[in-house]
Formats: C-alpha cells, structure tokens, sequence
C-alpha cells in the first residue's frame, strides 16, 4: 500500500480521515482503560467516551467513502503509522490516570469549540457529524472538568500527580491550533473552521478551570508536531499492532 | 404526572409525518421493532425511525443514531429488515440519516411512561425524578451508565439505585 497521506484528489478526503483519525486513535487510547479505571463507573465512562470517538470516527470515515476515498476497515485497519494523520496528542499512551484526565480535559475544551463551528461547514456531511459530535462533547467537557477539580484540588499526592501530567501533555497541545496545507484551502471555502483562531478563546476556558483546580497553566513553549504529516510518535505503532492484529492476521475475514 | 405530560413540539412533528405517510401500515408493521438495549420501547417511539418510504415494492427506511457510537443500529436495521420480509416485503433498504440529530425531544409521552414503568427515569425538563418513589431527592453516581444513553443514580428518599435517560437536547 502507497503511503498517501490522505493524499487523495479530493482535499475534503483528507481533511475527514484526519478528524476520523484523531477520533480513532482517541477512541482506541480511552478503550484501554477499561477495567483498568480507579473505579467500576469510570470504567464505564471511559468505554462510553471511547465508544463515541469511535463512532465519530466511523461516521467520518464514511463521509470520507461518500467522497470518493476508500472504505472505513481499509483506513482503520490496512493503513500503517505514517499514513495516520492524527495530531501526536490523540496517540499519547497514559501510564498514569492523570496522564489520561489531563489530555481528555484539554482536547473536550478543544472539541467544544471545533465541532459547533464545523457544524455550519459548507460541507454538509461533516456538519451532520459535527452537530452530533458537539452535543457528545459538551457531555465529555463535563466529566473530564470534574475530575481537574476533583485531581487538582485533592489531595497533595493527585494534585501533583495531575498538574505533572499537564506539563508532560502540554508541548502536544499546540498543534491542535495548527492549519494544515491541506486544511487551509478548506478553511478560505467554508468547509473547516480556522484552527488558529480558536487558541484564545481554548486557552481561556482551560485557564479558568485550571485556576478553579489549583492548578497551574503551563508555562512552558516546546512544542511537538508533525502527526498531520505522517510522522508520529514511536507510540502509534505498538497501538496500532494491536488494534490491527486480527484483520491483518485473517484478511476479510467475518464472524 | 405522566397524564398531563404533553408531546414535544419534535414528537408531534414526527407523528404528524407518520400520520400524513402514504405508507402507515409500514410504520405499524415496525411499531414491533424494540431497542436492543431498551426493549420496552419501539425505535418509533425511542426516535430512532426517521421515516418510511415506499416506491413500487421497494421500501426505504430511514434511521437515525441516538449517540455517535450507538452499537444497537446494526440490529436495529436487522430487525426492521427481518420484520418487513416477514410481512412480504423483500426489497427493503435501511438508511442512516444524522439530519436532524437525535435528541431525547424526539421521544414519545409513551416512552417516558414506559421507561419510568422499566425503572429507568425520562429525561425530564423539570429535573430527574427517582421513577419508583417520584422523589426529587436524587443523586447522580456517575454520568455514565451501562450504554450511551444513561446515567446512574440513587434516590435519597427510597434509597434505590435506578438508570437516568440521559437528556440530550
């Protein structure tokens, strides 16, 4: 398989597999915790919030066959690494649960801002997905601003825990505010909404829930990126050795 | 309570489309379609089914998902399909349709009722009501419950565990 960065004819193509890519491998990343969570209901919150991604993705995947790109199994499954395009902060392994609260609660506050705009695309399937997935995300902002005041404002060992976790996460953070070469022709046509514009207006929901907290906003300016370009962290990998194992081991196959 | 509870100005919509379809009895006919999940309410009533149509033998179908990643719709288009071809109609097709976005407004008065019946509480403008007692004094456990749609809580006053329907407005 060739790897063409969503490099089909189409631009809007592109522009769908890279959100259907960052709610992938989101949904993929959430699923992980469940029976792994700190306790039963936030066992089920994770796979409920993983579920979502999951299904964002596959609506947006097949906004992407509807366009003329390839079908939802070829792209989750039959794709490797460096045709991914989600952003890096999607893929991010957790190895603690404040690592998982801390990245959950950044890119809710990023979703509740992205998806009403894209609601009004001049693209009318990525507005149908959208309208959806901003009544899903506001829902999802709820629960992972809880648990930055639950964590942060807790006890000494969770508040440290937690604000460790935001400056781990934080150098990610920046390429959400980032307009693609692909994305930007889209932008100028109504379809995707500008990026950069809403990283005022992120900053400042995520600095008052913050403040709420306890906790600190980073102040830190390194920054890591390439994830709409192919280049991914070594971490996408070994997820996607897993998710895929099974179709690659039995093409086509069906129970 | 549930007597003097009106439809939403959605239901009535949706009803008023079902009651002006040329092909009615196609919508009786998948009143018998359940949720998977909810299985005391038909997806008509749940919001599900969209709408009927129906062009010389063939019949179209339009469903919407309650949330994104709702697992219940492969078997919802199974059970509708199984359903019209054992009424004798073979060409049938199910389509998904995001337009407009399911809401707990699209819910009948029925479902509310049959809900609370099912020990699960409505979604509820007025506030979430423990569906045994009819307390207000009530407490959620978690935001999330066993599917999608519902959310956990305790009622203080009885003191029983019951499932919230998530309102999604």
């Amino acid at each position: 398989m060739s790897h063409d960065r969503g490099g089909e004819a189409d631009p809007r193509i592109g522009a769908a597999v890279a959100l259907a890519d960052d709610a992938l491998v989101l949904g993929h990343r959430l699923s992980e915790w469940c029976g792994k969570a700190p306790f039963l209901e936030e066992d089920l919150a994770m796979a409920n919030t993983a579920l979502d991604f999951l299904g964002r993705a596959r609506l947006l995947y097949g906004c992407a066959e509807r366009l003329g790109g390839r079908n939802e199994d070829e792209y989750a499954y039959l794709r490797d690494a460096p045709e991914f395009t989600n952003l890096l902060i999607y893929e991010l392994p957790d190895a603690d649960f404040a690592a998982v609260c801390a990245r959950q609660f950044l890119v809710d506050a990023f979703d509740v801002l992205y998806f009403p705009q894209l609601a009004a695309s001049a693209e009318t399937g990525l507005a149908e997905i959208a309208r959806k997935a901003a009544k899903e995300a506001a829902y999802h902002r709820r629960h992972s601003s809880q648990w930055m005041l639950q964590l942060g404002d807790g006890t000494a060992d969770s508040h440290e825990r937690l604000q460790a976790a935001l400056d781990d996460v934080w150098g990610y953070h920046w390429e959400l505010f980032d307009n693609s070469p692909l994305e930007r022709p889209l932008i100028a046509a109504g379809i995707l909404p500008d990026r950069q514009a809403l990283r005022d207006p992120w900053q400042e929901a995520v600095a008052a829930t913050l403040a709420q907290a306890t906790l600190r906003l980073p102040s830190s300016k390194w920054r890591v990126d390439g994830g709409r370009a192919g280049i991914h962290t070594e971490h996408l990998g070994f997820m996607l050795a897993e998710m895929q194992h099974l179709p690659r081991a039995y093409p086509g196959g069906r129970w | 309570m549930s007597l003097l509870e009106a439809e939403t100005p959605e239901y009535a919509a949706r009803a008023r489309l079902r009651r002006q379809s040329g092909c009615r009895p196609l919508y009786d006919l998948l009143d018998a379609v359940r949720d998977p999940e909810l299985p005391e309410l038909s997806i008509w009533d749940l919001g599900v089914l969209q709408e009927v149509r129906q062009k010389g033998d063939a019949v179209q179908v339009f469903v919407t998902p309650t949330y994104s990643g709702c697992s219940a719709l492969d078997l919802i288009r199974q059970d509708m399909i199984a359903c019209l071809n054992a009424a004798g109609f073979v060409d049938v097709q199910v389509a998904e349709r995001l337009n407009p976005p399911w809401t707990t407004e699209l819910l009948s008065r029925r479902a509310r009722a049959q809900l609370r019946q099912g020990g699960v509480a409505p979604p509820d403008r007025a506030g979430v009501r423990c569906p045994l007692c009819g307390s207000a004094e009530v407490a959620q456990v978690s935001a999330f419950g066993a599917t999608a749609c519902k959310a956990l809580y305790r009622c203080n006053a009885c003191r029983e565990p019951f499932d919230h329907f998530k309102a999604l407005r």
